[in-house]
């Protein structure tokens, strides 16, 4: 026997409290020999420079003032301060519906539930916040533990068919709740889509985004690999155009013309939404071709075994293959939801408020001028937070449906 | 009794698949045309009000009329609107090309870090590509225009790297080569240098197909290549000189000057794209079984052998087909450039030229054609690199 494989031997047999000292981890994985001490040394340095860098500009250079005084601004845009209530009522809705899932999904409290209900009282501790706001939030936490106990004291079987129920009765009433009904000086007054703006618009164009483009994207992707020769070749036609053109020229060429194609006479769609139906129709061809490679994973005897069993065409494709080509995607997926979710700053280039429109909006201003460093950066780590939980929640998501394990 | 066999009986025609089939491609056709009609019938006659003629492409051959900041070719504003379009495509290009070598050195520079048996250098490239993939490109494209490359000192107080390159509010000022007389012979000593090196790579793989032992090809050839080049070089009388930039007065002399808009897209781009690239080919390289290195080694192979004959071969039949699409989201996602005023393609045909004429259909129509034929183009090489190098089965 060599001795390097001596030295393979004596590692493994090392008993557990000397493998694990502070020692021994750092000789291994950062001073393991010449060339990965060298390593290690430059990238301490780096470091170094990095966070100092970076600490100076945030505790010394920046001038977060910007923040706080167009905090409204950023989360809400135009929508009239008058009317925020409402805005509160659709977060604290918001909350219990994420406790009603989270029972479902999860027999017992999990570690993410749990981390879930602890956002809003970390958000409580943002200095700047009115103790409004705090109640607010608190109410919100509330709403959540409540969805999540009432969803508990249902029958088991009862569950799944209350949370969907609830769920889309979520979506009507938000609607509403946003959009307003009834005359200028009622209880509700109509707010146009137009003053919707910052955050809250962002996280609503990526949600009907990704709600309006999956089910186009899985007709698609079934009409591609459909044996009709004239469904599959329009699909392909439609995949492929829209799939080799920015987003831009689509948003822009939505806000041109849109209403040219529109017979005369028929009333102006608003921005907003012409910029949702640019973002729809460019996400789907995505989805299409994400689902087209789950449809493809399926072997051959899945189809066959459900027309052995006598199950039409449209059966199969809903309940057996439908169901299994998606959870194949489900990493692939969430990335698509997460890029179109990044691709909604692109409004912001044909006049629209969301997130990045407003950042723009209060670096025109005067009193603001030359603070684009803070700015953009609050505008970056928003976008940061929801992008990687989203990922995160994927991974997990993944764990659960045993993707790649079955 | 008559025997029937199941297959002799013919279902009702509205529960015959070939009829049903038939039936729906024909209903799925009539409505896609019937609303593609529809549209473009609104459409002629919206324009109909609008120009005198409903589509025409006659208007780019007229006089452009306005000025583009950075041009590859020769362009003033008289010259007509389908040389401005032109120079939008050329910087597009230029971005794109640019923005795609360097992504792809960081992005494997990265991936590798990542793949790193060092605890830090791993974790330092983790945490770049959770942060980058994780942020929109026009907040990164607008913060870095914006906050940064706006933020430079003034040409007076520009900061000096070595080079020497200077940069400030007005741009980055670089040393850049000034072709002589004799730039054109030496082109052709070079050609001539490219030529021998192919023959000396030929003669040594046959060598090497005799023989058994591989020579290094790519290594002789490039040495071949270099020594003819240096040649040239000394025996030509100074085939470019080097012009350097230096400050005067309120402004950089010399050199050659990137203007903040052009640096500011193609970091973002490279910036943004390498933490793509990076995850692409981390999961190339953790696709080769451990197996196959383990293979290499009792075969006698070094590590650097293993990693140029095993390990990478494979790793890029995973790598390329990623890899391609995320050279084409760069091409496609340079077209951000009219956030930050760079006169790309999108910038200069979507935007000014569109608004001065007033051209929709026709505008739209060349923009979103050449996009999709770069698309198409880049995506048909890219195949076609990946069959030759696929894995060649029975």
């Amino acid at each position: 026997m060599t001795s390097a494989s001596d030295a393979q031997t004596d590692r493994s047999v090392l008993p557990i409290t000397e493998r694990y000292t502070l020692i021994g981890w750092l000789r291994r994985n950062l001073f393991s020999d010449a060339f990965n001490s060298i390593l290690t040394l430059v990238a301490l340095v780096f470091l170094f420079f990095v966070a100092r860098n970076l600490l100076r500009w945030a505790f010394a250079t920046a001038e977060w003032g910007v923040i706080p005084a167009n905090f409204n601004l950023i989360m809400r845009g135009q929508y009239p301060a008058t009317e925020a209530w409402r805005l509160w009522l659709v977060i604290y809705l918001l909350g219990a519906v994420v406790g009603v899932t989270w029972r479902l999904i999860s027999g017992q409290f999990s570690g993410v539930a749990r981390l879930l209900l602890t956002i809003p009282f970390f958000l409580m501790l943002i200095p700047f916040f009115s103790m409004g706001t705090r109640l607010n939030l608190f109410i919100t936490a509330v709403a959540s533990a409540a969805g999540y106990y009432i969803e508990g004291y249902l029958p088991i079987q009862r569950r799944g068919r209350a949370a969907v129920y609830f769920i889309l009765a979520y979506l009507v009433i938000m609607l509403l709740l946003l959009r307003g009904f009834g005359a200028d000086d009622g209880p509700m007054p109509p707010v146009s889509p137009i003053l919707w703006g910052g955050l809250l618009l962002s996280l609503l164009l990526a949600f009907f985004g990704i709600t309006l483009s999956f089910p186009l994207g899985v007709a698609l992707a079934l009409g591609r690999q459909s044996h009709l020769p004239a469904i599959r070749v329009m699909s392909v036609i439609y995949i492929e155009f829209i799939r080799g053109v920015p987003l831009i020229s689509l948003l822009f060429m939505g806000q041109v013309m849109l209403q040219l194609f529109l017979p005369d006479g028929f009333p102006l769609v608003d921005r907003v939404l012409r910029a949702l139906v640019a973002i729809t129709l460019f996400s789907a061809a995505y989805t299409a071709e994400n689902v087209r490679g789950g449809l493809q994973s399926i072997p051959r005897g899945q189809y066959e075994a459900a027309q052995a069993l006598g199950l039409s065409a449209y059966q199969s494709t809903i309940n057996i293959i439908l169901p299994q080509a998606l959870r194949a995607v489900i990493p692939v997926l969430v990335g698509q939801f997460i890029s179109l979710f990044k691709d909604t700053t692109l409004v912001a280039l044909v006049g629209i408020f969301d997130l990045l429109g407003i950042a723009r909006t209060i670096l025109a201003n005067p009193d603001w001028l030359g603070t684009h460093q803070e700015v953009y950066a609050i505008i970056a780590v928003l976008f940061w937070i929801f992008s990687y939980s989203m990922s995160y929640a994927s991974r997990r998501l993944e764990r659960r449906l045993g993707v790649g394990v079955r | 009794m008559q025997n029937i066999h199941a297959s002799q009986v013919r279902p009702p025609f509205y529960r015959d698949e070939r009829v049903l089939g038939i039936f729906s491609q024909v209903l799925v056709v009539v409505i896609v045309l019937g609303l593609g009609l529809f549209f473009f019938s609104n459409m002629i006659s919206g324009l109909r009000e609008k120009h005198s003629v409903a589509i025409s492409f006659s208007f780019l051959g007229q006089a452009a009329g306005f000025d583009i900041g950075e041009s590859l070719i020769e362009y003033s504003r008289e010259r007509t609107y389908l040389r401005a379009f032109v120079v939008g495509l050329l910087n597009t290009f230029q971005v794109a090309i640019l923005g795609i070598i360097f992504a792809t050195a960081l992005g494997i520079l990265i991936g590798v870090m990542r793949l790193s048996g060092n605890y830090l250098v791993s974790r330092i490239a983790a945490v770049y590509i959770e942060v980058f993939r994780n942020i929109p490109l026009l907040v990164l494209l607008i913060f870095w225009a914006q906050g940064v490359f706006l933020k430079l000192p003034r040409v007076a107080e520009a900061i000096v790297l070595p080079g020497p390159i200077f940069l400030s509010n007005r741009g980055v000022a670089i040393p850049w080569g000034i072709p002589t007389d004799s730039w054109p012979t030496y082109l052709l000593v070079l050609a001539a240098g490219i030529i021998l090196g192919a023959v000396v790579a030929y003669f040594l793989r046959e060598h090497g197909k005799r023989t058994g032992r591989m020579p290094l090809v790519t290594l002789w050839f490039l040495v071949t290549v270099g020594a003819v080049g240096l040649v040239g070089w000394i025996v030509l009388p100074q085939p470019m000189t080097i012009d350097q930039p230096f400050l005067e007065g309120f402004n950089t002399q010399g050199g050659k000057i990137l203007s903040q808009q052009f640096m500011a897209l193609l970091s973002g781009l490279i910036i943004y794209t390498a933490a793509f690239i990076a995850e692409v080919v981390r999961a190339g390289i953790q696709s080769v079984s451990k197996g196959q290195r383990e293979a290499a080694t009792a075969l006698g192979l070094t590590p650097a052998q293993t990693l140029r004959l095993v390990i990478f071969p494979q790793a890029l039949r995973v790598i390329i087909p990623p890899l391609t699409s995320q050279y084409l989201n760069l091409t496609k996602n340079s077209s951000l450039a009219i956030a930050i005023g760079y006169p790309d393609l999108f910038a200069v045909a979507g935007n000014t030229i569109l608004n001065q004429t007033g051209r929709e259909i026709e505008m739209f129509t060349m923009i979103m054609g050449t996009y999709l034929s770069l698309s198409l183009l880049t995506s048909l090489l890219m195949n076609a690199y990946n069959r030759r190098i696929r894995l060649v089965e029975r």
